[in-house]
């Protein structure tokens, strides 16, 4: 069985981003970049499936600039056989490539590869759209068990675990399925430095964006970026009374 | 111009999210319907038409859309689309869900977890754990989008009087199945629509000591939230957890109890009206953001407050 686990290159998750003066975005550089955190829990449950000999092969896919390389040696190190770029310098976060168009690209992809399933992250913690799996799933006629905190594997059925909004639910999806992962799926691994080493000589193509046939124009424009309003916090008090007195005669929410 | 809502609901109980939704059609403006897919659903449907400003009910009454299956229900969607400028659904793990799943059918970029009308094609969203905001602009000519709930006033439950017509399923796609559902059981209010939450962090400690948090929010009749350390550590299940990957709370009342103050959980707390934070470190990140910050081992606080209040 062949996994594709797609994986995108983003601002790394204990950055605090900043941004961009002209309101056109969000400063990205000379920002540290990693792999998005939902997707390296995707390469680590690929990974494990091939390690019990369920999975035979699981290949990295990502769309971005041509530092996107780094992502995807990070995907091998930690134990992805190989890897595909779609390289585009078009913006991957904001205003560029959407969700849409991304999982085109992939539909593509897995028309070429021919995986038998799907592991991705459910959301990319730049846009925060938590789309792309759902519509690869949509363009591919396929199922989809999204936001899993578990998966089992049992033949042309597979059972998904979701974390949803009143608890857990279990689905049973027809394979092929496309599998969208929330954090408790497994905690990855930290990719050591012989299989860092490793991965620097495993295969990786690049292609384009046209080579796929896949039309990446922007559908949203976007008109600015802005910070966030600013809370105004800070306010302190010293003991249970006063804090209570507070709530109750200054707040009056009790 | 017509506004198609999906409604969320249980098959018994119309979710108060759709409600909220219903505010945001509202602020794009135009004829409002509601779709309510389920099985067994009529109650639903006759809800929704009471809601303020509903002209019409869509009711899709099929086994095969009882548990809101994405592959099941994005169909039906897909096949009402044509008549509308506008889909809208909650940005719930049920919208979330479902709506992107229609919107590759119908070759649209969605916007997801709306925070903003500007105009019927211009809307804003957070982005990057809601460290940004981003006005968009949508070229596409049906717009579908979830909806960040609590920055929309909820319309009202009573008063209006639409019409329900039946329309049919799209059939079962057989793609996926309805196994179960492990639901976490409480009497307390639901977390995304509570006037207080109070929710632990890692400083709680373990599962154990969750039952101090528990028994202030009994006192007052609050939700119980926590930080995602807290959800990571085993100490409650996941549906508690509020922040950016979680749930995101506007309540009138949030109490932060021994929960530094990630950027990813103030992104999911940060809209409430009042905040009060108990932690013993300082200098945590949460007493920035806080109204009320009490500097004490929770161990003592929280008992001495759940005790005078």
């Amino acid at each position: 069985m062949k996994i594709l686990v797609p994986i995108k290159r983003v601002v790394d998750y204990n950055v605090k981003v900043r941004v961009k003066a002209d309101n056109s975005g969000v400063e990205l550089a000379n920002v540290k970049m990693s792999v998005n955190p939902f997707d390296e829990i995707a390469i680590e449950e690929a990974v494990r499936l091939k390690e019990a000999g369920t999975a035979t092969e699981v290949i990295a896919v990502s769309i971005g600039p041509e530092k996107a390389q780094e992502q995807l040696r990070t995907a091998m190190a930690i134990g992805a056989d190989r890897g595909i770029l779609v390289q585009t310098d078009a913006p991957i976060d904001l205003g560029g490539v959407e969700p849409l168009a991304v999982a085109k690209m992939l539909k593509a992809l897995v028309e070429k590869e021919t995986p038998d399933l799907v592991i991705m992250g459910k959301q990319s913690i730049d846009d925060d759209s938590n789309q792309t799996g759902q519509m690869l799933s949509a363009l591919l006629g396929w199922s989809q068990g999204t936001f899993a905190s578990k998966i089992e594997l049992g033949g042309d059925t597979l059972k998904v675990t979701r974390e949803v909004d009143g608890g857990l639910e279990t689905l049973e999806l027809k394979m092929p399925a496309i599998i969208t992962t929330d954090l408790r799926l497994n905690e990855p691994r930290y990719a050591k430095l012989p299989d860092i080493m490793k991965a620097k000589k495993k295969q990786l193509d690049v292609i384009t964006p046209d080579e796929l046939g896949v039309n990446v124009s922007p559908r949203l424009s976007i008109v600015k970026v802005e910070e966030p309003p600013v809370r105004q916090g800070g306010g302190k008090v010293s003991s249970v009374d006063e804090l209570i007195d507070k709530l109750k005669n200054e707040a009056k929410v009790i | 111009m017509a506004i198609l809502v999906i409604a969320e609901h249980d098959n018994s109980e119309l979710k108060a999210a759709t409600l909220n939704t219903l505010g945001a059609a509202k602020q794009i403006g135009g004829d409002i319907h509601v779709l309510v897919a389920g099985s067994g659903c009529s109650g639903v449907a006759e809800a929704a038409a009471k809601a303020e400003g509903v002209s019409k009910v869509l009711k899709a009454d099929a086994p095969e859309l009882e548990h809101g299956l994405a592959e099941n229900v994005a169909p039906v969607i897909v096949e009402l689309a044509s008549g509308y400028s506008h889909i809208l659904a909650p940005a719930s793990t049920f919208g979330k869900n479902v709506l992107p799943r229609a919107a590759a059918l119908l070759d649209v970029q969605q916007i997801s977890d709306v925070s903003a009308v500007i105009d019927a094609d211009t809307f804003k969203r957070p982005v990057y754990a809601g460290n940004a905001v981003a006005t968009v602009k949508s070229s596409d000519s049906v717009k579908l989008i979830t909806v960040r709930g609590t920055t929309f006033d909820a319309v009202a439950a009573e008063g209006g009087g639409a019409s329900i017509e039946d329309i049919a399923s799209k059939g079962d796609a057989s793609l996926s199945s309805y196994v179960g559902t492990e639901v976490t059981e409480s009497d307390r209010p639901e977390l995304t629509s509570a006037d207080i939450v109070v929710s632990g962090g890692r400083g709680v400690g373990s599962a154990e000591n969750f039952a101090i948090i528990e028994k202030l929010a009994d006192k007052i009749g609050a939700a119980v939230g926590a930080s995602r350390a807290a959800v990571d550590a085993g100490y409650v299940p996941n549906d508690y957890q509020v922040g950016q990957t979680g749930k995101v709370v506007a309540p009138d009342l949030y109490m932060a109890i021994g929960i530094s103050g990630a950027i990813q959980h103030l992104a999911g707390m940060k809209d409430s009206k009042v905040i009060v934070a108990i932690n013993k470190d300082e200098e945590a990140p949460i007493f920035s953001v806080a109204d009320y910050g009490l500097v004490a081992d929770l161990f003592e606080a929280v008992p001495e407050l759940e005790g005078k209040l």
